[in-house]
């Protein structure tokens, strides 16, 4: 999935001009104070973060020994592991999977990795019908709209948006109330899970000693899914491992409260394989397709700790910047701090650059994150190697070069301070510059600049004490 | 730290800004470290940390400005004061992870990390003291917590704690105080809608919060914010906290 235009600056425009941006800020911030309450009424949250933390990062050290078990656990469960290095190969999977199967439709629950190698198109083309049945996916493949969060795909509509939406595309009549509107869409999706003949769903947690697919909803679409179609394809990112059930509960402790402020979602789905001797339902087969697409490399370099993410979503919500520009402005599946480690790690930093430094390091997302990832630390790795690949604006790099020389050398620093105050004195009126020359006109398009002080402090300070 | 640490006189490192833009602030802080009954001394060579290099990535550049302020430093003794959090948290935290590689310089960022604090974090947890100076006589203000001193430096509570014991200092609440005001170095220039947008909204719990001076503890952001109130005709100015415990409120700024 990306989203044009090409730049961030004019997706951020863009967004900012239509208005969308107003309904995702005003829905993060609510999240957010979510999260806090949770926290607050959860006396063991900060102890069960850094159990989360470890247990995400001890999987990591250990990624290759833990999909294998996985692997094998899901082979003795009866299910088919497909490896996958990168987005055309799992779709090509999936669609052989379908061929195989004489699949015609497929209904799929939430998954961003589907979304991150753009499956639904590879199978439309491919002739097949796709339904998404959470209701967030559904409302955007409707409108055929992207998401614009992790786990809230259409924050950036209002149910005014969805109500005009439903009337023009389900015939159902107009309604702005949420409870009718949800219900318009079970009703329609009711009949597709029923025909359907593949679910395809994403990966919360994939446990490794039981070959277990753990999937976290707050609507039932993901148990549907996994069930009632004869075939379940689950796809997942490679480091979307835990070793046991223990673990998968320390995470399941902190996923919701973080990224909703619920203690638990309202399902969590357990999915061990296909249909048992004696089960009541289930599919006949099940698949795990497991995606690498750049995630090994990611892996062996400085932003590995980046694969620790369970994409709670609560770093977007109390982003400063996310809740100005929203998701689309970042361009691809992983909107906001996560995103922009994430898809410059996994898509390379020659088209990707630009996304670190969409952030002013203000560290509110590793405040919140479950597992502390430590993103300012990573968008400051990003940076340097996007500094070194040549992807600074080259006044940038030039100014910045002076400015270390200057730094250097203190005489010479003094008399750029001086040389500041005589220059900004000239262009400034009482005291403030409104019109800077250059690049500092990015200051002054809406913000005053102070005028630079005759006498900097050194001058000040030998004046008072004469060294 | 040894006890007579604290009896050595203050290395106030003023920070490129101060210097350049803001001298009444570093005079402000002299005068408060004084009133807390301190000796100031100013190591005449000092420059930039390199912080602006550092954070857009050009780590030679930062590197190279590190190491001049790591000399300049490392030669005096004492405690080293900076009023910004976001340059301490450079000296303390980011210095001595670009020096890593080179065991001389690591050991010499440790050394300077280990004596470098924030204005209000070397009165209040250093010092013990509640507050300082003669303060404005009465005046509202609203304080904003910069990001860095906030999250990486964990100043939470210091500066506000020091203004709510300064008579005459009538402090408000800002709505969604914690949230970035959108400066950020030189993402202010790189990004300027972004970095607009997010000040707009800052501004607007300015205006909410009823108080006349907007106070914080890094003059980065307060320029930013100052020079959009300033734009938006505002009646709200903004003052550093050093500013507001000296009781310099009429600085003149570019004499
Ligand atoms: S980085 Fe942390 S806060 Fe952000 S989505 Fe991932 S787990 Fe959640």
């Amino acid at each position: 999935m990306t989203i044009e235009p090409v730049t961030f600056l004019g997706r951020v425009k863009r967004d900012r001009e239509s208005g969308v941006v107003i309904p995702v800020s005003e829905a993060a911030r609510r999240m957010s104070a979510y999260r806090v309450a949770a926290s607050v009424d959860f006396p063991l949250m900060e102890e069960m973060r850094d159990r989360a933390r470890e247990v995400r990062l001890h999987t990591l050290a250990n990624l290759d020994k833990y999909l294998a078990q996985f692997a094998s656990q899901v082979e003795a469960n009866g299910g088919q592991v497909h490896w996958a290095a990168d987005g055309d190969e799992a779709n090509a999977i999936i669609r052989q999977i379908a061929d195989d199967n004489d699949v015609r439709t497929v209904v799929k629950s939430k998954s961003m990795v589907t979304e991150e190698i753009d499956l639904n198109e590879s199978l439309e083309a491919a002739g097949l019908s796709i339904v998404e049945t959470d209701l967030g996916e559904f409302i955007v493949q409707l409108s055929g709209d992207k998401p614009s969060h992790i786990i809230a795909p259409v924050l950036h509509k209002t149910r005014y948006d969805i109500g005009e939406l439903f009337a023009a595309k389900l015939d159902r009549g107009f309604s702005t109330d949420p409870a009718e509107l949800t219900q318009m869409a079970r009703e329609h999706l009711r009949r597709e899970f029923l025909t359907a003949d593949m679910g395809i769903s994403g990966c919360n947690m994939a446990i490794a000693d039981t070959g277990t697919v753990v999937l976290v909803t707050n609507e039932g679409n993901g148990r549907l899914t996994t069930t009632a179609p004869r075939i379940h394809v689950t796809v997942m990112g490679m480091e979307r491992i835990v070793p046991t059930f223990g673990d998968a509960s320390a995470v399941l402790e902190v996923l919701a409260r973080a990224g909703t402020g619920q203690r638990l979602s309202v399902y969590t789905n357990f999915v061990s394989g296909s249909r048992r001797h004696g089960d009541p339902d289930g599919p006949d087969a099940f698949h795990v397709v497991i995606l690498d697409n750049g995630r090994s490399r990611t892996l062996g370099g400085q932003e590995a700790e980046i694969l620790a993410c369970i994409r709670c979503g609560a770093c977007l919500n109390i982003c400063p910047v996310y809740r100005e520009v929203g998701g689309h402005a970042y361009g691809f599946t992983y909107p906001g701090p996560i995103g922009a480690v994430v898809t410059p790690s996994l898509k390379g930093l020659d088209e990707w650059h630009e996304l670190p430094y969409a952030s002013t390091l203000c560290g509110a997302c590793v405040e919140a994150c479950p597992v502390r990832i430590d993103i300012p630390k990573m968008l400051l790795t990003l940076r340097s190697r996007a500094a070194t690949d040549g992807h600074l604006p080259g006044w940038l790099t030039f100014a910045i070069g002076r400015y270390a020389t200057a730094a250097t050398h203190p005489r010479q620093f003094r008399l750029l301070l001086k040389a500041g105050g005589v220059v900004g004195s000239m262009m400034a009126r009482d005291g403030w510059i409104s019109k800077a020359p250059s690049h500092g006109a990015n200051w002054t398009g809406a913000r005053d600049l102070p005028q630079p002080a005759k006498q900097p402090f050194h001058a000040r300070w030998k004046a008072r004490h004469g060294a | 730290m040894p006890l007579s640490w604290f009896q050595m006189a203050v290395q106030l490192f003023v920070t490129c800004l101060v210097d350049s833009f803001f001298p009444e602030v570093g005079e402000a802080t002299v005068d408060v470290l004084e009133s807390a009954g301190e000796t100031v001394e100013f190591p005449a060579d000092q420059t930039c940390c390199g912080q602006p290099a550092y954070n857009v990535g050009l780590r030679d550049d930062a590197r190279k400005m590190a190491a001049h302020t790591l000399d300049v430093l490392d030669a005096t003794d004492g405690p080293i004061v900076l009023p910004s959090g976001s340059c301490t948290d450079m000296i303390v935290h980011h210095i001595p992870e670009l020096m890593a590689g080179d065991p001389r310089r690591a050991a010499q960022a440790e050394r300077v990390a280990g004596r470098t604090r924030e204005l209000s974090q070397f009165l209040v947890d250093d010092l013990g003291l509640e507050t300082v100076g003669p303060g404005c006589g009465d005046c509202s203000v609203a304080y904003h917590p910069s990001c860095h001193g906030l999250r990486n430096l964990n100043l939470r509570t210091q500066a506000e704690s020091l203004l709510d014991h300064t008579e005459g200092v009538q402090r408000v609440e800002l709505p969604d105080a914690e949230n970035c005001c959108g400066f950020g170095g030189l993402f202010s220039v790189e990004m300027p809608e972004v970095s607009v947008a997010m000040m707009e909204t800052k501004l607007k719990n300015v205006e909410a919060s009823g108080a006349a001076i907007l106070v914080g503890g890094d003059v980065s952001c307060l320029m930013h914010l100052g020079g959009g109130l300033h734009r938006n005709d505002s009646a709200v100015t903004v003052k550093h906290f050093a500013e507001i415990l000296a009781g310099r409120l009429d600085n003149a700024h570019d004499d």
